[in-house]
């Protein structure tokens, strides 16, 4: 490992987390996060862990930070006033979409609002071709016009995406230069922020990049320069959507890809969990204070895409967000968190979210002037939060608070007493994240309740057991630290990149030294973003995105790391054939001369990572009983249970409690429902079991 | 195990079940050549208890495909006969009549069988690029000049694929490569089903579907009949009017509410066409279905039994028409059957029903070549294009998307890769909404030119250009299209013309029509339609 005292650090909506590793010791914390300065939670946090460990700032060796600021603000609609400058003629891509729609029975369907909304998307004369040609010359007299009205406008950001510039940027080189003369704003260009093919995806891709900019870069830049005063002279690295890290600059000019930052984190954790007890299926789920993610880990790897969808509106329907194209680590999320809102609609269902309280003002319980009840508010009616003891003691919670705002917004409305509208809350949530996961899973071809669940974030193991009993899932590990799970994946997290090009490459006319240039071309450029943090060997990948020449859909094929010659065509093929049987079945035959072709080539380069040490899991050995008891509603009974309570740092590594049980620690609660039992493992963790599992 | 846990397992295996459908169909999607396919989605996958009754569709998929396939799998079952049937096999037809409605669908179904027993099949449908013939287009006097025609037959038997099949549909279509592609991914897409299906049973320890198609049936039997029962009783009927080929064409439909069941009757619609815009009865059931399910069970998921208490009757005419009538371009009336449908619903139900809208897709069918004397490259290249749908009552109607169709449009630069043209504009096209409490959604504006050195002929496949989507509740009707070249010329909205180097074809798609008094509309909405330029503002 290159660098000792490592620090990691996760905004989410609701809290703020830090971890901190010196030495092979763990010390972590979890702030409100604050949204006037962010960078202020984590100062304060830091001061916390910092003398936790008996450090100071300049001790620290890196600091590795994601966020979800975002990824909300796209969620939540709050993003700068962005200009959109575009070709002529397709003013409105961002707005038709696909032409569909994402329900094919619902005649009163909503789609969503554009980004940029129509009286802010500016079209250009100028045009490229197919072929990367120019077609049309750019309009420059109109871009200067253009220029002096974006600049009177009062706008925040500016995007730039043009027909086919991902094949020649040249026209929206030019574009942003002009507008650049006249305007003192940050530009986003779209061959630059997403190099892909499909321009709806590409231009709501650098529509969002330019939306989040101005907050992003903002907030970076007054991080740096707090930590700087405080005397912290490490690097800090931002880690991205694709699970690797990246320079704070490269950050602040490309915020989009700190899209799915934090979750991206938290899928490293789950795959460092995975991988110490060698579980080759896991579905990790990170239930935070805003929203709820969930992720298919397969052979300890998180599984990646080349774009994804966030911000779904409709009942997390395929088609109800904005596509994102850029590499991510692929995971469903929904607005599910502690501080999502509960409501009632016209039709008299309860709903949840995806409105949040978040921190501020934050649940109802939380008494910081939250008056609509949340999950949070939920899960303490029905007796799962201890309200002296809420995230280490760091907020007193009100459960008066909490029923009376239950009661108003939700109880009243259904004549239902407190208790009974807050199950009915939970039930909600809980349901809406089993969909998801089963919609996820599905999406992915695989099967929910074959994996082991990795439940962490402050809310999720509150809710875990009951979601494994909805999903059909026996087993869920609570992994120590789940608290801050995210901020403890940072620091696990490689220094890794991939860069992409698309060029189209026949394997009948494969030019081997051409390819080789462009292989090196793209290793340098990976390695040089890994190499602004790691000093150590560097692995790279080479992946071809291959197809059938005719084809749309690009299967991924792992090409050997090594100089190509001409002989390799027959390799290439071969290797293109065994993953197309793999994905599909069967290969094509019996086509005369159906070329195959490469489309796109990847190089990920990251550098090496050590193994964790592996262990195995244990049932238990011994039953112990809980020291106190306290009625907590179980669901699967519908009613409140006399319920065990126990300090996590009490049970030793073998012992058994029966459940229903709640598990107290500084940051969460684990609460084991009547159906299982919870066994502590040799390495700290929590192992929900259902009770009905042979020991 | 108890009733609770049983109805538990049933549920989640019917979303298992609902599982697998879709990752056939994701097969097709991310396996097929043609354009239609892969980037709009035209396509559909279902899974057959061992009787043909469907029990479970993907959601990926068109309406059109769906409840067509439904029954097409009886004729399956019907002409090759169980005791023919074996592991590894796989069916194919295009036939119109007991397919999908026209010649371009590929309609594949393979026998699952468990061991050796059956128990169920897989079917999927796709619209490959070309069939040979005349191609896509209205032109044809009869579906033999049409393309070539595959009736019921083995595609594959026991794993092994019929040669002579691949090697007769080389010969008689103009794009083989992809063509044959499609067919490879069709029969892979029900290879997967059937793969996820027999692992699903064996977890689970499932011998049939017998009793999970029990539950499906019965459970959305009593739902889609208690949502029949809410119905008034009576009888409605509707007329619209169409810009058909040469002349306009007149649809009539009557909806009739009975005991348990509800009929779509459409005597009184003009005689079968000499065009290809006829209709097999099949594509109209399949769209008047659909029609009543989105009014009357939206939620309820789609299969046997949520179909089977809708029915339809006709006379021999446009909407149903008979061998060997040319059909090429069922989908425009097709798509112009739930708007007919609504319309006398509406009558049933005032207060719940939205207005008329664009209703079919504008497609253009463009077959592209060098100038003469010029190199260049030949190809054929299909969009998908949406106009306006009606306002809804409460709600704006949503602009340039796609009803009753289910595919989306295909990225202009995925189209421009396709074949040398050149897509100037895509757009929403201002005022185009009909004016309401509601506004009805905007259509678009297309402008396409052939690449430098290049010319096109295409085929027209555009209605709603003589009569306009209609209104409701004293909404006013949206703009009506157009079809003209860039120097003012006009064009025929069915059948093949031509566009030649240097001009533009332009397309305005017809906006939908609006919902209820224009007065009633709010400021607000009025104040920024105007600001978005959805409404320009120069007339009223």
């Amino acid at each position: 490992m290159t660098a000792q005292i490592r620090l990691g650090a996760d905004i989410g909506g609701t809290f703020t987390d830090i971890a901190l590793e010196a030495e092979g010791a763990l010390f972590s914390t979890k702030v409100l996060t604050n949204y006037a300065a962010p960078e202020q939670a984590i100062l304060d946090g830091m001061d916390i862990v910092l003398s936790q460990a008996g450090l100071g700032y300049a001790d620290l060796d890196i600091l590795i930070h994601g966020t979800t600021l975002a990824t909300n603000a796209l969620i939540e609609r709050r993003g700068a006033r962005t200009a959109f400058v575009t070709t002529e003629g397709f003013r409105d891509v961002i707005e038709m979409r696909t032409e569909s729609r994402f329900d094919q029975h619902d005649l009163n369907l909503l789609l969503p609002t554009p980004l940029v909304p129509r009286e802010d998307r500016f079209a250009v004369a100028g045009r490229i071709d197919a072929r990367g040609q120019e077609l049309q010359p750019l309009d420059e007299a109109a871009l200067q016009a253009l220029a002096g009205r974006i600049a009177a406008g009062g706008y925040a950001a500016v995007a730039i995406g043009f027909i086919h510039s991902y094949l020649n940027p040249a026209h929206e080189q030019r574009a942003r230069q002009i507008i650049a003369a006249k305007v003192g704003l940050p530009i986003s260009i779209s061959s630059e922020v997403s190099p892909q093919m499909r321009e709806f995806e590409r231009f709501n891709t650098v529509c969002a990049n330019a939306y989040v900019r101005p907050r992003m870069a903002d907030y970076l830049g007054r991080l740096q320069t707090r930590l700087q005063e405080k005397g912290a002279g490490c690097p800090v690295f931002m880690i991205h959507s694709g699970g690797g890290l990246i320079s704070v600059e490269t950050a602040s000019e490309f915020p989009v890809r700190l899209i799915e930052s934090g979750p991206a984190g938290g899928a490293i954790f789950a795959a460092d969990v995975a991988q110490r007890f060698g579980l080759d299926k896991v579905v990790s789920y990170d239930m935070g204070g805003t929203t709820a993610k969930i992720c298919l880990i397969e052979d300890f790897s998180p599984k990646t895409a080349r774009s994804f969808e966030v911000a779904r509106t409709t009942r997390f329907a395929k088609g109800s967000g904005m596509p994102i194209s850029i590499p991510v680590i692929e995971m469903i999320e929904i607005g599910a968190g502690g501080g999502s809102i509960a409501w009632v609609d016209a039709m008299g269902r309860i709903q949840t979210g995806p409105e949040s309280a978040g921190s501020e003002p934050g649940p109802a319980c939380y008494q910081r002037g939250g008056e609509r009840p949340a999950i949070t508010d939920a899960d303490l009616v029905l007796g799962k939060l201890d309200a002296e003891n809420f995230a280490g003691g760091a907020i007193r919670l009100s459960t008066g608070k909490a029923q009376a705002a239950i009661a108003r917004d939700v109880g009243e409305r259904l004549s239902l007493a407190p208790q009974a509208a807050a199950f009915g809350i939970c039930e909600v949530v809980d349901e809406n994240m089993a969909n998801a996961a089963r919609v996820h899973a599905v999406e992915n071809g695989k099967n929910i309740s074959e994996n082991l669940m990795v439940a962490f974030g402050g809310a999720a193991p509150l809710h875990a057991a009951r979601l494994c009993e909805k999903l059909g899932i026996d087993r869920c590990l609570i992994p120590p630290g789940a608290g801050v799970g995210s901020a403890i994946g940072f620091l696990k997290a490689p220094f890794g990149y991939e860069a992409l090009a698309s060029r189209i490459i026949g394997l009948s006319t494969f030019d081997p030294q051409a390819v080789n240039a462009l292989v090196e071309d793209l290793k340098v450029t990976a390695e040089g973003f890994v190499r602004q943090g790691a000093a150590g060997r560097i692995l790279c990948e080479i992946t071809a995105f291959m197809r059938y020449r005719g084809q749309g859909w690009e299967i991924p094929v792992p090409l050997p790391v090594r100089p190509f010659t001409a002989g390799d065509a027959g390799l290439i093929r071969q290797s293109f054939l065994d993953a197309y049987a793999r994905f599909f079945g069967r290969a094509i035959d019996g086509l005369s001369g159906l070329e195959i072709e490469i489309v796109t080539l990847s190089v990920k380069a990251s550098d090496e990572r050590p193994a964790p040490e592996s262990v195995s899991l244990t049932p238990g050995s011994r039953t112990i009983m809980p020291p106190q008891m306290r009625e907590v509603f179980d669901p699967s009974a519908t009613r409140m249970l006399p319920t065990g309570i126990i300090a996590r740092d009490s049970l030793r590594p073998g012992d058994r409690v029966s459940g229903p049980v709640v598990v107290v620690e500084r940051e969460t609660s684990t609460v084991a429902t009547a159906p299982f039992d919870v066994v502590m493992q040799s390495d700290g963790s929590l192992l929900l079991l259902r009770k009905d599992i042979a020991r | 195990m108890t009733d609770q846990t049983r109805e538990i397992h049933m549920q989640v295996m019917w979303n298992r079940l609902i599982s697998v459908v879709e990752e056939q169909a994701m097969t097709l999607l991310r396996t097929a050549f043609s354009t239609s396919v892969r980037e709009a989605g035209d396509l559909s996958a279902g899974v057959f208890d061992p009787e043909g009754r469907m029990l479970a569709q993907a959601i990926t998929g068109t309406p059109g495909h769906v409840n067509t396939m439904a029954e097409a799998v009886l004729h399956f079952i019907d002409e090759i006969g169980r005791e023919n049937m074996f592991p590894g096999d796989t069916y194919v037809t295009n036939d119109p009549w007991k397919g999908t409605g026209h010649l371009h669908d590929i309609t594949m179904v393979s026998p699952s069988f468990k061991g050796d027993r059956l128990v169920g099949f897989f079917a999927c449908t796709a619209h490959v690029v070309d069939v040979g013939g005349r191609g896509f287009g209205a032109d044809g006097k009869s579906v033999y000049e049409e393309g070539i025609q595959i009736p019921i037959m083995k595609f594959a038997e026991r794993g092994v694929v019929n040669a002579d099949l691949v090697r007769l549909l080389r010969a008689n279509v103009r794009e083989s490569n992809q063509v044959v592609g499609d067919f490879y991914s069709l029969a892979a897409c029900n290879d997967v089903g059937h793969n996820r299906l027999i692992a699903m049973m064996e977890e689970i320890g499932l011998d049939t579907l017998d009793d999970l198609g029990d539950f499906i049936f019965t459970r959305t039997r009593a739902a889609t009949l208690e949502r029949i029962a809410g119905l008034p009783r009576g009888g409605w009927t509707n007329t619209l009017m169409t810009d058909g080929y040469d002349r306009p064409v007149r649809l009539v439909a009557t909806v009739e509410t009975r005991d348990g069941t509800v009929n779509v009757d459409f005597t009184g619609s003009d005689p079968q066409s000499r065009y290809g815009i006829n209709v097999p009865i099949i594509y109209t059931k399949a769209y008047a279905c659909y029609a009543m399910k989105c009014v009357v069970a939206p939620d309820i998921p789609n299969n046997w039994a949520s179909l089977e208490p809708f029915t339809v009757s006709s006379p021999v005419n446009i909407l149903n028409a008979e061998r060997p009538a040319p059909v090429s371009l069922r989908h425009v009336f097709g798509h112009l059957v739930p708007d007919l449908v609504l319309g006398a619903l509406a009558q049933a139900l005032p207060g719940r029903i939205l207005a008329e809208g664009s209703g079919a897709l504008w497609n253009i069918h463009m077959s592209v070549r060098p100038l003469a004397q010029q190199s260049g490259q030949r190809a054929e290249i299909l969009m998908f294009n949406s106009g306006g749908m009606g306002a809804r009552p409460g709600l704006d109607g949503l602009s340039a998307t796609a009803f009753p169709s289910g595919v989306m449009t295909m990225p202009i630069e995925a189209t421009e890769h396709t074949g040398p043209v050149v897509i100037w504009r895509k757009e929403l096209r201002p005022d185009s909404g009909g004016d309401g409490e509601y506004r009805g959604g905007l259509g678009q504006v297309i402008e396409i030119e052939p690449a430098p050195g290049h010319e096109f002929d295409f085929s027209a496949m555009f209605d709603r250009i003589g009569y306009a989507p209609r209104g409701r509740e004293g909404g006013k009707d949206g703009a009506p299209g157009l079809a003209a070249l860039d120097d003012g010329t006009r064009l025929k909205p069915k059948g093949w013309q031509h566009v030649p180097a240097g001009r533009r074809l332009v397309l305005h798609l017809p906006g939908g029509g609006g919902y209820g008094d224009p007065a009633r509309r709010d400021a607000m909405a009025r104040a920024e339609d105007l600001l978005k330029g959805y409404v320009t503002g120069g007339e009223k």
